[in-house]
């Protein structure tokens, strides 16, 4: 007990809140970027233009079939090497993420569009909607309902994932968990207490937010 | 590129070996939890659904790398002495298990409620339902997200490369610190993984769709 009162103390419950910080500002600007990449990839996969769309998905398919391990150490040791870009650790960790995710997320979106039936598209084409409009109003909206809930999954996946990035020394909360309990290994099972908490906090409040937003839209 | 395969192969052979057998050993443990914790979160008895939602809730929320980890840092401290690869997999299999008892879980609630109706009002206890009559339909609707996760689980099982696994991932980092050759490295290792995970994938996808044209029960 007393290992988790000394723990806990102030100094490291700050430290350890530091970590949270850097993971959530790295998750947040992940999530946006990577929402919006994954849209731009998704739909041109789903129109399926002449040669762009088939490289597209198979670039995706590529990206989604790799360890995200991988593409994180790719981008902060491989970058270097290779264009001669030398991305400190927390650009490199929003790379890599968006990356991967973007990847993930087009694909979810190509399918919650393919998935809305085609009578739709024809009926409102056949009253007089351009295919953008039809797309816009009719489509969209419907796609969306359904794809909520594995988007906000996908979020959730990035906050954990974010995790990984302790690999490239990105100071967040899994890797200011490992110093504190690096310095005293009285520590660890109090931090990893802590990691498990703060990291089920997040990622359940999402996935519970995701369950009221689902409710709502329909 | 293809000096780093050619120089380096018996090690990068031995990393594909321990990766493909922390998957499938993973799978196999998920597999046989996953189906349990699924019962458990549909089964008539509350106290059983409970323990099921926890379980499921918990490790689907939070990061692999904290869970494998646990089970590499903190069991040897106070239990029992065990190896990366052991700490690995034994990690990788709890993970997994919570998504696999998702998967199963929507399964098993697909097929037909008259189907378990049917079964009990002929006679079958509710485990002989289950057994001969629910799962067996359920099968089919779980195959290709299962599939799905065996991708995942070798392409999450590089976190070995955290807990000196010797997997591939690990592998491709000792050899990047021999020849310094990061890209060429990276781009190796990833051609393999993309080997291993591209067709299971696309075979998951055809069935998928092959499937979802006919009714899940013939």
């Amino acid at each position: 007990m007393q290992n988790f009162i000394d723990a806990y103390s102030w100094l490291n419950m700050h430290f350890l809140f530091e970590g949270l910080w850097v993971t959530i500002y790295v998750s947040v600007i992940s999530v946006v970027l990577s929402f919006i990449i994954g849209a731009i990839l998704g739909f041109v996969r789903y129109v399926k233009v002449k040669y762009l769309s088939m490289i597209v998905g198979f670039v995706i398919d590529l990206i989604r079939n790799l360890p995200l391990l991988l593409i994180i150490f790719f981008m902060y040791f491989g970058l270097p090497g290779t264009l001669g870009i030398r991305l400190n650790t927390v650009t490199a960790a929003i790379v890599a993420l968006t990356v991967f995710e973007s990847a993930m997320l087009a694909e979810i979106i190509r399918s919650g569009i393919a998935s809305v039936d085609h009578g739709q598209m024809e009926a409102a084409r056949s009253n007089g909607m351009t295919y953008l409009q039809a797309m816009w109003y009719i489509i969209l909206p419907q796609a969306l309902r359904r794809m909520v809930p594995p988007i906000v999954s996908q979020f959730v996946s990035l906050v954990k994932d974010s995790s990984l990035a302790t690999i490239i020394l990105l100071p967040e909360l899994m890797y200011h968990a490992q110093i504190i309990y690096g310095q005293n290994s009285n520590y660890m099972i109090p931090m990893f207490v802590a990691l498990a908490v703060l990291y089920f906090a997040i990622c359940f409040l999402l996935s519970r937010l995701s369950r009221a937003l689902a409710k709502r839209l329909k | 590129m293809i000096t780093i395969l050619t120089d380096h192969w018996a090690d990068l052979v031995a990393g594909l070996r321990i990766t493909l057998s922390a998957s499938l050993l993973a799978l196999l443990g998920s597999l046989i939890i996953g189906v349990i914790f699924a019962l458990f979160v549909i089964s008539p008895l509350k106290p059983l659904r409970v323990i099921g939602n926890i379980y499921v809730e918990i490790f689907r929320n939070i990061p692999l790398l904290v869970v494998a980890l646990f089970f590499y840092i903190v069991i040897p401290q106070f239990v029992v002495q065990i190896d990366g690869f052991t700490a690995g997999t034994i990690g990788l299999t709890i993970y997994t298990s919570a998504f696999i008892a998702e998967t199963v879980r929507a399964g098993i609630e697909s097929v037909d409620i008259g189907q378990m109706e049917a079964a009990r009002s002929n006679g079958m206890t509710y485990l002989q339902a289950m057994g001969y009559i629910v799962l067996p339909q359920a099968i089919k609707i779980v195959i290709p997200p299962l599939g799905n996760q065996f991708v995942n689980l070798v392409k999450n099982s590089s976190v070995l490369a955290f807990l000196a696994g010797f997997d591939l991932m690990y592998q491709a980092n000792l050899i990047v610190s021999s020849t310094l050759k990061t890209t060429d490295t990276y781009l190796a290792v990833g051609l393999l993984y993309l080997l291993m995970t591209m067709p299971l994938s696309y075979l998951m996808r055809y069935l998928e769709k092959r499937w979802a044209k006919q009714p899940a029960n013939d």
